[in-house]
């Protein structure tokens, strides 16, 4: 009989921090500058100068330790990490080993059987990022930016607790949330804001043991780690099928090719001389700092759907997608707060802001358009004072531009005609002009009514009132 | 008399008081440097055009009274360690020889605020590994009492130019012992504050816990005034203390009654030339009888100190000079294939045999498998150490040892022997690893007429306690004779 086999899988998940300035100086981390414009003595490892931490990156991974249920070394180091390449100015990268900042945490996973499992958090550590090289082939040179360089990251490195892709991206997606929530990151794998390397083997099914383990490297986005987690898996078994070993290597996974190739084998792995950093000193996150930062912790998804159930009564579907963005939800919970109409605000978020952002392709984190905005569109619909036809005009300005909607529609004549003996005059105007689509209707054709109030609509340029012109005509047509 | 006989406190209130000038100050240094530098090679970096105009400037300032601190004008020396804007850097270094930095370092800029005018950089050990400024890419430095021996190191080109009137004061570093060896061999005072005290920003690193900025100068009144000027709390140096006490010029007072000193008999055992031990005791006597209390006692773990140090220092350095790879600046091999050929030989070519052997240290001790047995166990003994002197200080005000067994050597005797010359370190790397202030005194000479000088040690954050024994044993000795510049036949 033939055997069956389990993927045994770990995460660590590079996160860059949205920080203002980098980790160890002032320069701006501003993505896209000239080469070299977001540099200084420190982060280009000049002759003298000395690291600074910044205070705002122990705040975020500690935000996101306390998220994911970890232990905060109060008193954390950092340490030097020595290796020689070009893109990392000092030779050395600043990074946590021996005392990371979070230790023992999980986040709880749902999978799509609806079961609930825990990932356990082996740590997070804070480190600074590399620059760039860029290879000029015409020259045969390589030049270096640093731009990049000392980019705050975190680490997340999970324990191998997961057994599928499914899971891995259950787990990447549950910690996405979380830190887009924090605000501690946008987390995008194509811009690298986010990144996995992936620790797979594979071991008969009910086995304790582990099987020797591979890294995979460059995967960036959910459907290469999806593709590259059951290649490698494939890759495995075949191999144990075979009786052959598995080498325990680092891969790189070719997404357009959609396989892996070996980078570098554990032989040849680098004795990085870790050693605490003499230039900076120990971070001490007092009982203070701590519970500050603990008390800005805001409500995460799982809570805010409870809360909004009971609070919104608005489907389990709508809370489902409003809370998958903490942009999205602040939205939802500022209009409805202004205009008291939470089914309404749902539908626009549900409905139009969800077609524009597939539409030009954004994401919910890039909302611009202000609650206040939303509310009032949903109390000029609801008062009837704009149609619904001209409420969806309205809020395509309102996503794109954030305009006032009270007055815009002011500006631009677009109140509903409510004026009764305003629309009785066009009406009859239509009905007397279309003595064919009268007699049709009247034949039994109920849907050539349809196109009596289009002619209305079209005559009052959008903003007569569609339901006292669907009563007034069907008044006037079976007189 | 000579302005050059005057201190650099002297120079500036003479500036200040129009009877002499910023300019005529540094021509008076510049003369020196011409009529002696040749021989005593104190200087790497010494560009007299430059030197003179910033002498104009800094009078033109103190003229229109908007310069008036309190080393406003006065010719100072900077160790090339330290970055100075503009001005070539080396660390005496060949990888360096072509680095000029776009900033100062903090002590460099303080100094500057105060007036103080660059003459140049002066020479040192390579990357501050050596005692004797023998391992300079650019030439060894001869002391000014007799030019067959050395001055000691690695500040050696700041201590001979202090001592030969090429400057009126210098900065060094010191790290191991690197300021207050060359200070007694050289006949000057010289001090390390507690670590933290100045920054080190802008400052080459070697061994970054260990590594502090001090002063080379005439006098513990000079000490005291640049202390004063170059302590401070520096944001962009993490390991910068905030101290509210660095009034140092208060501590000059002539009065040591009822000062606890405590001799440790083992700094004062084996090992000590003779003829050194019994200068410092003298000095010592003379301490007593102005009333200070003096009691010998046993300081432990005295022998532990010296490979806690090297394993500490070289560890550090090792990641230190990472940065030093051919990419970005200073020296880069010419020909080779490919990025680690590059490195290789870029590093080969750049640093010398004692940065390499430290370098190969270090980076032994914190491979894999050993970093626990050597590098860890470093620390332990570096916290004992502190511990050590903790206990000591709880009884005494300050300590009193020498600040190297011999007086200066021979040029030539001490790199064949690199134990040798690292056992020479005794008295001085242990208050490097517990982080403790230090001044080098002139006390006396050998039969050679070689300087002896005397080591006073204070607790951590008690400058105060070490300027006001030194001050008050400066004014019962008098002032203290200058080279002559002879060389004596051995």
């Amino acid at each position: 009989m033939a055997k069956t086999y389990e993927a045994v899988i770990g995460l660590e998940v590079h996160v860059e921090l949205a920080t203002k300035t980098k980790i160890f100086c002032g320069c701006s981390t501003a993505f896209g500058g000239a080469p070299n414009t977001h540099t200084c003595p420190v982060c280009t490892g000049m002759p003298g100068s000395l690291p600074v931490l910044n205070r705002q990156v122990v705040e975020y991974a500690a935000a996101v330790g306390l998220a994911t249920n970890c232990t905060i070394t109060q008193n954390c180091k950092f340490d030097r990490k020595n290796y020689f390449y070009p893109d990392n100015p000092q030779n050395y990268q600043i990074s946590q080993l021996y005392l990371p900042i979070c230790r023992d945490g999980h986040v709880d996973i749902e999978l799509s059987d609806g079961t609930v499992k825990p990932v356990r958090i082996h740590e997070i550590h804070m480190e600074e990022d590399a620059g760039k090289l860029v290879h000029d082939d015409w020259d045969d040179v390589s030049y270096v930016d640093f731009n990049r360089s000392g980019v705050p990251l975190i680490e997340i490195v999970s324990e191998p607790d997961m057994r599928s892709a499914q899971e891995v991206i259950a787990y990447l997606e549950k910690l996405r949330l979380v830190i887009q929530y924090l605000g501690a990151s946008d987390c995008k794998l194509q811009e690298g804001s986010m990144r996995a390397d992936v620790n797979l083997s594979v071991r008969e099914a009910g086995s304790a043991e582990f099987g020797t383990r591979t890294e995979t490297k460059n995967l960036n986005s959910f459907s290469a780690i999806q593709r590259a987690i059951e290649a490698e898996t494939a890759r495995q078994i075949d191999l144990l099928e075979a009786g052959q070993p598995v080498i325990q290597e680092t891969r790189r996974w070719d997404d357009n090719k959609g396989y892996s190739y070996a980078m570098r084998s554990k032989e040849d792995a680098q004795d990085y001389r870790y050693f605490p950093d003499p230039d900076l000193v120990p971070v001490d996150i007092s009982d203070e700092w701590l519970e500050e930062i603990r008390s800005r912790q805001p409500e995460f998804k799982t809570e805010k759907m409870k809360r909004y159930k009971e609070e919104f009564g608005i489907p389990d579907y709508d809370i489902d997608i409003i809370t998958d963005s903490k942009k999205m939800a602040d939205i939802f919970e500022e209009a409805t707060a202004l205009c008291n109409k939470p089914k309404k605000v749902s539908n626009w978020l549900m409905v139009e802001t969800m077609r524009l952002l597939k539409e030009k392709s954004m994401d919910a984190s890039d909302l611009t358009f202000s609650a206040a905005n939303l509310a009032k569109l949903v109390n000029l619909t609801e008062a009837g004072t704009i149609n619904s036809s001209v409420a969806k005009e309205v809020f395509e300005k309102i996503f794109s531009d954030d305009i006032d909607p009270d007055v815009y529609v002011e500006e631009h004549g677009l109140k509903q005609v409510n004026d009764e003996s305003a629309l009785r005059q066009t009406v009859e105007e239509i009905v007397a002009a279309n003595p064919q689509s009268v007699e049709d209707y009247r034949g039994g054709k109920e849907k050539a009514i349809g196109f009596l109030v289009g002619q209305t609509m079209k005559a009052m340029k959008g903003k007569a009132n569609p339901a006292m012109v669907n009563q007034m005509l069907k008044e006037i047509l079976s007189r | 008399m000579s302005l050059l006989d005057l201190t650099a406190t002297q120079l500036a209130k003479a500036i200040k008081e129009g009877r002499t000038t910023a300019v005529e100050a540094m021509q008076a240094v510049i003369e020196q440097i011409e009529n002696k530098d040749k021989e005593l090679n104190c200087y790497v970096t010494f560009d007299k055009e430059a030197a003179l105009e910033a002498a104009r400037k800094a009078q033109e300032a103190i003229e229109a009274g908007t310069l008036t601190g309190p080393l406003a004008g006065v010719p100072v020396a900077v160790k090339d360690n330290m970055c100075t804007k503009d001005v070539l850097t080396t660390c005496s270094s060949r990888i360096l020889g072509n680095f000029v930095p776009t900033y100062s370092a903090e002590a460099v800029i303080k100094l500057e605020e105060a007036g103080a005018v660059i003459i140049g950089k002066t020479n040192m050990d390579e990357f501050a590994m050596g005692s004797t400024t023998e391992t300079s890419a650019y030439g060894v430095t001869k002391n000014p009492w007799n030019t067959a021996h050395v001055p000691g190191g690695s500040s050696g080109g700041s201590a001979a130019a202090v001592a030969a009137d090429e400057c009126f004061f210098a900065l060094g570093s010191d790290t191991g012992g690197s300021i207050r060896q060359p200070a007694s061999y050289c006949g000057v005072v010289g001090m390390k504050p507690t670590y933290g005290t100045v920054s080190r920003y802008g400052l080459i690193a070697y061994g970054s816990s260990l590594d502090q900025i001090g002063p080379l100068c005439k006098d513990v009144t000079d000490c005291a005034v640049i202390m004063e000027t170059i302590a401070s709390h520096d944001l962009k140096d993490s390991t910068s203390i905030e101290r509210h006490d660095t009034d140092f010029t208060k501590a000059l007072v002539d009065d040591v009654k009822g000062m606890k000193i405590g001799i440790p008999s083992t700094y004062f055992g084996e090992g000590l030339d003779s003829q050194v031990r019994k200068t410092i005791l003298d000095a010592v006597e003379v301490l007593k009888s102005k009333g200070a209390v003096v009691e010998e006692f046993d300081l432990d773990l005295v022998d532990y100190a010296i490979p806690a140090y090297y394993t500490i220092a070289s560890a550090e350095a090792s990641s230190n000079l990472e940065r030093f790879d051919g990419v970005k600046y200073g020296y880069r091999a010419k020909d080779y294939e490919g990025l680690h050929d590059m490195y290789k030989k870029t590093r080969s070519e750049g640093f010398g045999p004692e940065v390499k052997r430290r370098i190969m240290l270090g980076s032994f001790v914190l491979s894999s498998g050993y970093y626990d047995a050597y590098y860890l166990k470093a620390l332990k003994v570096k916290a004992l150490i502190k511990k050590a002197f903790d206990q000591a200080f709880a009884a005494y005000d300050v300590i009193i040892a020498p600040a190297a067994p011999t007086t200066a050597p021979v040029l030539g005797s001490s790199l064949s022997d690199p134990i040798k010359m690292y056992l020479g370190d005794i008295y001085t790397i242990s208050l490097n690893l517990a982080g403790l202030p230090g001044i080098s005194i002139p006390c006396g000479f050998d039969s050679k007429g070689l300087p002896v000088g005397m080591q006073i040690i204070g607790d951590c954050f008690k400058e105060h306690n070490i300027i006001r024994a030194a001050y008050a044993y400066e004014q019962a000795r008098g002032a203290f004779p200058k080279p002559d510049g002879k060389k004596e036949a051995h």
